[in-house]
């Protein structure tokens, strides 16, 4: 299959794979990434994977997109033999109407009930995209098509972090306070990123997630025990 | 009490940023680092530090700060102006560094014609590194000095508590790129979301830097782009440093250090790195035009600079003998008050 080579000026070069957001594509971004992290290529300043393409920033005092180009070549066809490792967490949300802003307007526009929204929500494996936005954020697919809804057209100046949200086919987190567009319909406790941590961000890209129901009071708990430190939310190891 | 610097005033918006924060861009946090990263290296260089260390950036109006160390050197590069309005009373012009006493109270006052400029000090500040970087990303509290721009009353950290002894530094000329220089872009990645004309449009359009413009981006004023039937929503992909995303609105936005890792918005072009700096110093109403070049003479382009530079930074010299303004002859001797201008 062929790939696009795209300039984004002298210090990063696009590697796109198509143009759907695609579990297949996203798994090919994936491999081509973990390709050349595992090969180091001087003058590699870092790789960014995103839905359907994998950006390589790079030094141009170092190295070159032609350079870059043939390198990707190579390994292009020899990136399926990396062995990728994921992690599946279990995320704890609360879907009560105190944090679920957007449920009852979810509710009428997919013309479900509140709960069948919840269950469907939480019944899906999802697959960790990319993160970018923010620090932290998740972008999750594929949500059950009868939750895909467009964007807010009018964003919310003020999305509280922690905010579970879904828009498109996409469901994601907001792990701290920021404008935003998407749908609210439930909340964690758990913290996405932290500066301090060795890997900052919870989730990497081509990790699984599963959401799971809890009470106000549960929420509480598990919100003590964050700020409290050492809790991390349930999770086990994955090889792809 | 250890070595810092005290902020008396804190000017517009003044941040720790070093050349950026790498490495961290896949987990969603920017590089941010200095608009203008070829006055950070300078600043840097006429301190006696490695080029890539901490500094003050200073956005349009500086901070005044009072020295609570023995003593701490300084250096502003490549604009503005440092007053020491106190009993020595002196100005210390830019791309020169000098040597302020304990107690001594220095402003960076407005800045005439630069949106930048950077105050490095000799030794650093005393702060620890965030993911790699002293870097401030003000809307993530992250890096920097507790993660945001000064404020009254901080107490910035020194790691020197007194200014070595060796003779001041001065660039014998500032570097190169004027306010009319033509800005020279990379068509791409995302230029087939646009009409033929409006491509053309925008490489012969004057625009204009609008009021709107931040760490994160500078919205431009002039001719509207008009997207083709691709639209204006991608799936997102990432982004980089100076480049040129049009929302649905067709105004271009230009995206600079504090810019989100990833968006939705197609990227008409990307400011090639050599020219980067000199956008970072235009101040809202100068005029923005764009030439195209292609990636690989983008590359040469910035590896000439590079050489221009080191040839710039070689030609560093001691402070001419009249010119340089001794400290201890300043306190000890027997000038009489009076404006002290480094520069004639």
């Amino acid at each position: 299959m062929s790939v696009r080579f795209l300039p984004s000026g002298d210090t990063a070069l696009v590697v796109e794979f198509g143009d759907r957001v695609d579990r297949e594509l996203n798994a090919r971004v994936l491999r081509l990434d973990a390709a050349l992290r595992e090969h180091a290529i001087s003058g590699v300043v870092e790789t960014v994977p995103t839905f359907r393409s994998l950006c390589i920033h790079y030094d141009p005092l170092q190295t070159g997109a032609a350079e870059l180009i043939g390198a990707v070549q190579s390994l292009l066809g020899q990136e399926s033999r990396v062995r990728r490792e994921a992690t599946l967490w279990r995320v704890p949300v609360c879907y009560e109407n105190q944090y679920a802003p957007d449920m009852a307007y979810v509710a009428e526009r997919t013309g479900l009930s509140a709960d069948r929204v919840i269950a469907l929500h939480c019944g899906t494996r999802y697959h960790v995209y990319m993160i970018g936005f923010l620090p932290g954020f998740p972008y999750l697919g594929d949500l059950p098509a009868e939750l895909e809804l467009a964007r807010r057209t009018d964003p919310r100046l003020k999305v509280p972090g922690g905010s579970v949200a879904i828009a498109t086919s996409l469901t994601g987190i907001y792990p701290v306070e920021s404008p935003g567009g998407w749908h609210l319909i439930g909340a964690t406790p758990i913290r996405l990123f932290d500066a301090k941590q060795k890997t900052p961000s919870l989730f990497a890209p081509g990790d699984q997630v599963i959401f799971c129901p809890i009470s106000r009071d549960d929420f509480n708990r598990v919100r003590s025990a964050v700020t409290a430190g050492g809790y991390r939310p349930q999770h086990g190891k994955l090889v792809l | 009490m250890s070595a810092a610097l005290e902020v008396i005033a804190p000017g517009l918006h003044t941040s720790v940023q070093d050349l950026g924060r790498f490495g961290s861009q896949r987990m969603g946090v920017p590089v941010s680092g200095a608009l203008d990263t070829v006055s950070l290296r300078l600043a840097n260089l006429l301190v006696g530090n490695p080029p890539g260390a901490g500094a003050l950036e200073i956005l349009h109006h500086g901070p005044t700060l009072n020295v609570r160390a023995e003593s701490v050197r300084i250096a502003l590069a490549s604009g503005g102006e440092v007053e020491v309005p106190g009993d020595y009373r002196r100005s210390i012009p830019a791309c020169r560094s000098a040597r302020i006493r304990r107690g001594e109270i220095f402003q960076v006052g407005a800045l005439s014609r630069a949106a930048c400029c950077y105050l490095a000090v000799e030794g650093g500040f005393a702060i620890a590194p965030c993911l790699g970087s002293l870097s401030t990303y003000a809307r993530g509290s992250l890096g920097g000095f507790e993660g945001r721009a000064l404020r009254e009353g901080d107490l910035v950290p020194l790691a020197l508590s007194e200014a070595g002894a060796r003779a001041e530094l001065e660039l014998p000329r500032p570097p190169t790129g004027g306010r009319d220089q033509t800005i020279r872009v990379v068509l791409g990645p995302q230029h087939d979301h646009f009409t033929r004309r409006s491509v053309a449009a925008f490489l012969a359009a004057d625009y204009t830097v609008s009021a709107s413009a931040d760490r994160m981006g500078i919205r431009l004023d002039g001719p509207s782009l008009r997207h083709n039937h691709k639209g204006y929503d991608i799936i997102s992909d990432a982004v980089a440093t100076g480049a040129i995303q049009v929302p649905g609105t067709g105004q271009p936005i230009i995206l600079l250090a504090d810019h989100q890792t990833t968006g939705g918005y197609p990227k008409i072009a990307t400011i090639i790195s050599a020219d980067l700096p000199i956008v970072g110093r235009r101040v809202p109403g100068d005029p923005i035009r764009f030439t195209a070049v292609n990636q690989q003479q983008a590359e040469q382009i910035r590896r000439a600079q590079e050489a221009e530079l080191q040839e710039l930074i070689r030609a560093v010299r001691p402070v001419p003998a009249g010119k340089d303004l001794d400290l201890d002859s300043l306190y000890h001797g027997n000038l009489i008050s009076g404006v002290v201008s480094g520069d004639d």
